[in-house]
């Protein structure tokens, strides 16, 4: 299973829809890392918006990939946690602190005009 | 007592099938959503622990409906090396598999009841309890 990936002028835009299982996760960050690379996206939104469940496994590959990509100069923003999303991540102990986020998919792209000042 | 219903633990997709078994009992048995993803975190993160470290293993899940008292029983079993320092994997941030570290005192927090019991060269067992509200 693959996940699409979205090219909109200099952004690439991911909505994950399907139940993430590892392998999908780790092929999701190759594909993103290589589609940053041959596009020279400068921006990246990642909406979480149907996604229920996010574990220990997937927060590491997400919080990674934003990190990832940063080294190679392109800034991730995750949109749309779900509230039990959030809660849970807590109860896991996993913070993302240095992961930007926002509310939705619009919101995201306003911090992302507003940070690169395209 | 309600049936038992059980899911093998051996292939990576096993973790997702686990995990969608155990949230829809959660939802029929009336937990809300908070609740059901709570669940299923604690499942998948139990499950990732048998396929990493035991390699195979079984879940089984369990209805508790007693008089004032509802909710889902979890019992996680494997065969695998079991884990030397109890103490130390349920200390936040220790993980042996780099990096994750999250797993069982996560799986402590989300859930209401936890045990663990576990034997080096015999294998663990992990029983952990939601109560519906």
């Amino acid at each position: 299973m693959r996940i699409p990936i979205l090219k909109l002028h200099n952004y690439l835009l991911i909505s994950i829809q399907t139940e993430i299982d590892d392998n999908t996760a780790i092929q999701f960050q190759e594909d993103l890392l290589s589609k940053i690379h041959q596009s020279g996206a400068t921006g990246v939104v990642i909406d979480l918006t149907s996604v229920d469940i996010i574990d220990s496994f997937i927060a590491k590959v997400l919080g990674d990939v934003v990190t990832m990509s940063d080294l190679m100069g392109a800034k991730v923003v995750l949109t749309g946690i779900q509230p039990a999303v959030a809660m849970t991540l807590i109860d896991l102990g996993i913070h993302l602190k240095n992961v930007p986020t926002a509310l939705d998919l619009e919101q995201g792209l306003i911090k992302l005009y507003q940070e690169l000042g395209e | 007592m309600n049936p038992q219903s059980c899911v093998n633990i051996q292939k990576e997709w096993d973790i997702v099938g686990a995990r969608q078994l155990g949230r829809d009992i959660a939802k029929k048995i009336g937990f809300g959503t908070v609740d059901q993803a709570r669940i299923a975190t604690a499942i998948s993160e139990l499950a990732r622990n048998i396929y990493l470290y035991a390699e195979n293993g079984q879940i089984c899940f369990e209805v508790i409906d007693n008089i004032n008292h509802k909710g889902i029983s979890m019992v996680a079993i494997d065969n695998g090396p079991g884990i030397t320092d109890v103490s130390k994997v349920m200390e936040d941030g220790y993980s042996t598999s780099g990096g994750l570290g999250a797993g069982l005192p996560g799986v402590k927090r989300l859930m209401d009841e936890f045990d663990l019991q576990s034997e080096v060269g015999k294998g663990t067992r992990i029983k952990a309890v939601k109560w519906v509200r």
